[in-house]
Order: structure tokens, then sequence, then C-alpha cells
């Protein structure tokens, strides 16, 4: 049995969203700069699917520029918001701890510019209030950016309410909603978001194409310079076969939010219920404000690389926030920003799933990482001291 | 996964010379939780030969593989030349770590060393007596 289980990693693209890409690989090839038919038929498609992402957000097509992903997406709406902040002598940006490195490393590059940023605590839940918001603010404050749902944990934020915070103290908010976007509904508007950052592979889109909606009468900063396209906002030829698919499964993950999340919190839950069984494991973030799909647990006494490596070989794709799996010597700053002790977090496993999971493949799951954590935790010094009473747990 | 070579897959899937030796003649345990990667190597001597040796690992593939591979390589020699395995032989019979992961066969290198310096403490012994 193969199960995919990484579905926060990158999703399988719909097949909505495949027919929609093939007419534009071979037969409206053109470039939408052109002025010939070729070009303006690319131009017309290109105009229609910012119109329906657009839809999907609730705001107008010109507030949708099309980027090459969620990263790009969220360097743009920090430059842009700090640019702004720069000229009115506001130098201070508010963001939590656990964001994406995408804005985490942007804020790291303005600090070293002469910028402040302020790092909100995410608690042990992963949540951060609107209340901390508000204390944050300052007089230079010029941005506000916060993710909507964590990629590891799963935690959405109260965006809303953020979004209220900001526009009462006149400071822009943008969040980070790649991993909310075709999951949850989204209204700009309603939730007072000012810029969002979104990816089409996290819905089944394409890969290497995001937006970023930025509310009308903001200033944005081009990172790409070169052509008008998008408005001199953003150079380069539009990637048309990818916009084309990320417009159809934006609409397609949009049109079935409710439902698709009923199966999958259903599932979810089961999957949660299963693993909290093994002993000494613990569910991080909160149970109930997180994402349809996402279910991250530690377990005490294991490491992440070796668990990912032998569920792979039961195979169950999954993901982890171990040392060894990010590449540094540090386990995931998700996990330590949540308050989890370095050896708990390089415990931690991840599992992403979407609607086309099904019971059998949760049934399986829950068996294949009790057999292989207690098969890791057999060969663990760590666990044997655990349990020989010589190191005390940290998780019940 | 093509992040390991063949060889560490099967030291990691089936490693060699898994447990503890109870009343062992040497013991010896590195690295530490905090980094992710602590290993625990068990050793019992007769006449300066390692006669068995076991180990507990807490880590990553590679750090099981290498202890793995590393057990192996001293298993019946004597104590003298496993004082002498190398982080590289371990990584060479292992047909390479990825650079990010040579840290682990330096812990099979240290954690053996480790065991037998104890088995030299236990026994009123040093280095050069031996």
């Amino acid at each position: 049995m193969n199960i995919y289980a990484d579905n926060a990693a990158t999703t399988k693209m719909c097949r909505a969203a495949i027919d929609a890409m093939l007419p534009y690989l071979d037969e409206i090839y053109g470039n939408p700069s052109s002025l010939h038919s070729a070009g303006q038929r690319a131009n017309e498609a290109l105009t229609d699917a910012r119109r329906r992402i657009a839809g999907c957000l609730n705001c107008d097509a010109e507030e949708i520029i099309f980027t090459s992903g969620g990263s790009e997406a969220d360097n743009q709406a920090i430059v842009s918001a700090a640019r702004i902040g720069e000229r009115q002598g506001k130098k201070h940006i508010i963001t939590t701890a656990f964001e994406h490195h995408a804005v985490l490393h942007t804020l790291d590059r303005l600090e070293r510019e002469g910028f402040e940023v302020t790092l909100l605590d995410v608690h042990e839940n992963g949540l951060v209030t609107p209340q901390q918001v508000s204390d944050a603010i300052r007089p230079d404050t010029c941005l506000v950016t916060v993710m909507y749902a964590n990629n590891e944990i799963g935690t959405i934020q109260p965006i809303k309410e953020i979004g209220a915070v900001c526009r009462e103290k006149n400071v822009l908010f943008h969040t980070d909603a790649v991993q909310a976007v075709g999951h949850l509904n989204i209204d700009v508007i309603e939730q007072n978001i000012d810029m969002l950052s979104l990816s089409a592979h996290k819905f089944h889109g394409p890969k290497g194409i995001g937006a970023l909606y930025v509310k009308k009468g903001i200033r944005v900063t081009n990172l790409v310079e070169g052509g008008m396209q998008e408005r001199g906002r953003r150079a380069g030829t539009e990637n048309i076969p990818a916009i084309m698919g990320m417009a159809a499964a934006m609409e397609n993950a949009c049109a079935n939010i409710d439902r698709n999340a009923a199966v999958v919190i259903r599932l979810r839950d089961k999957l949660i219920e299963g693993l909290s069984k093994i002993p000494h494991s613990v569910l991080n973030g909160d149970a109930s404000c997180r994402l349809p799909g996402n279910v991250s647990f530690c377990f005490e006494g294991i490491e992440g690389e070796s668990l990912l490596l032998l569920l792979d070989d039961k195979g169950v794709y999954a993901s982890s926030g171990s040392a060894c799996t990010s590449g540094s010597l540090d386990p995931s700053h998700v996990l330590l920003a949540i308050g989890r002790p370095h050896e708990i977090a390089h415990g931690s496993l991840r599992l992403t799933i979407c609607e086309e999971t099904t019971e059998e493949e949760i049934d399986y799951m829950i068996r294949a990482v009790k057999d292989v954590v207690g098969y890791l935790r057999g060969i663990s010094p760590v666990w044997r001291d655990l349990v020989s009473g010589k190191a005390e747990f940290v998780i019940e | 996964m093509a992040l390991y070579s063949d060889k560490v897959m099967d030291h990691f899937r089936n490693p060699r010379n898994v447990g503890v030796i109870e009343n062992a003649d040497g013991i010896g345990e590195v690295g530490n939780a905090k980094c992710g990667d602590i290993m625990k190597i068990y050793l019992k001597i007769d006449n300066e030969i390692i006669t068995d040796v076991k180990f507990e690992t807490f880590g990553c593939g590679s750090a099981i593989a290498s202890s793995s591979m590393a057990t192996e390589l001293i298993k019946g020699k004597p104590v003298s030349e496993a004082l002498q395995l190398s982080n590289k032989a371990v990584a060479e019979a292992l047909d390479g770590l990825p650079a990010h992961k040579l840290h682990c066969s330096v812990l099979a290198e240290e954690a053996i060393k480790t065991a037998i310096e104890d088995y030299y403490k236990k026994n009123d012994k040093t280095e050069s007596q031996a």
C-alpha cells in the first residue's frame, strides 16, 4: 500500500487543473503581451483566470499579482510594506515565532537593514491572540504579518480579529495563507486582510505558481525588474499554463471546501485518536483550531528521520520536524516555538491528509506508526532510560 | 529513498548486534538527545578480544546504520585493533554517507573508544598496557 500523507508539502494535481493547463501548452501558446491574435487569446485567458482567482478571495482582479509561488508572494508583501513604512519613518514589524522561513528570512534581511522585528509568542497551543497583536503595535509599526494556518502543526489564527486590530490602529496586515487557501473559507474584505500570499500546489494545482493579493491603494515594490507585466509589479512573461491550472484548482477547491472539510476532519480526528493511544505521545497544536488535514505528533524516545524512513518502507509518505530532516542541527523552529524541548521535537511526525485519503489508509497508518515507534523505542537508549526510571518522561 | 546507499539502508533496516549485554565489560555512551543522536555500545571482552558487542541508538537512519556497521567491524577483533577504528572506515564500509551525516560515523568511533576506555578503567589498565 502506498499512502501519500504529505499534502502540506505538496499535493497531487486535480484533473480539472491538468485539463485546464493542457490547451495552453500547445494550442494557445502566445505571449499575452503580444499584439497579434495568438497573444491576445492568451491575454484573454489570463484576464479570465485573474478574475476567477479574485472571486475565490472576494477581491478585485486588479488586486491579484501572479508570482512564482508562496515564497515570492511573502517576500514581495513584506518588502512592499517595509518600503512604505520606511518612507514614513516606521521601521517596526510584528510577526509570530513560527512563521514560514519565506517570512522569517525576509524579516532577517530587513533587520540587517535597521528594521526592528517583534516575534509574538504562539503559546503551547500554537495560537496568537488579537490582544497580543494589539499590545505589540507601536507608533512606528508598519506591518503585522501572521500566517493564516501553520504548515507544520496546522493551527489556524484568528485572522479576522487580528485584521480588525490592525485596521483600527492603521497598520498594514499581511497573512501567509499558503496552507489555508482552498482548505478554509477566505474573504479578504470581511477578514480585514490587506495582503495575502497563496500557492497553487497546496490545493491540487501546479507547482511554481502563486499569487499575492494586495488591497487597492497599497504601493507594491517590484522585486523582479523587466517588462510591464502585472502592471509593472512583477516582470517576466506570465506562466499561462500554470496560471490556468491554478485558477481551475482554486475554483474546484473553494467550491468544495465545506464538503471536503467535513470528510477530512472526520478522518483527521480518527487518526489523532489512534495515534494518541501510543504511550508518551502528544498532539502538536490546538486540537480544534486546526487545518482539516493536519496531524502532528511528538513521540518521546525516538528520532524523526528514522521514523520517516521506516514508514516509507511501509508505504507511508510522511514528514518530520527533526533536525535530520531539516538539514540543520536544530529541530523545527515551529516545534521549539510551541515549547517542545529539543529532544522531543526530534521525535516529531507530520501526517497531512486530503479528501482522497480513505478510512482504510487511516487504519493502516495508525498501525504502521504504532509498529515503527515501538520498534525504534526498542533500540533506543533514551527510551530504556525513561522506562527504567533513570530519566523522567517529558510527555505524560 | 536515494538519500542513503543500499548498504546504509540495509544496516538501518536490519541492524546487526542491536541490544544490551548484561554485565558488560565496557559501556560507552556518546551524543545527546538535544542534538538528536545518542549511541550506546556494550562490549564483552575476553583475553583482550571483543567476543561480543551490542548497541542501542537514538537517532537518524545513518546513526543507526553507523552503529550497526561499527559493531560488525570490531566484533571478534582485539581491543587494540578496535581502538584504531576510524570514522572514515565506518563511513567507507557503508559505501559513504552524505556530508551532513558524517558526524554519525564520528559518534560510532567515539562510542567504541568510550566503551574501551570504560573497560580499561574497570580493569585498572591503561591503553599502553593493552
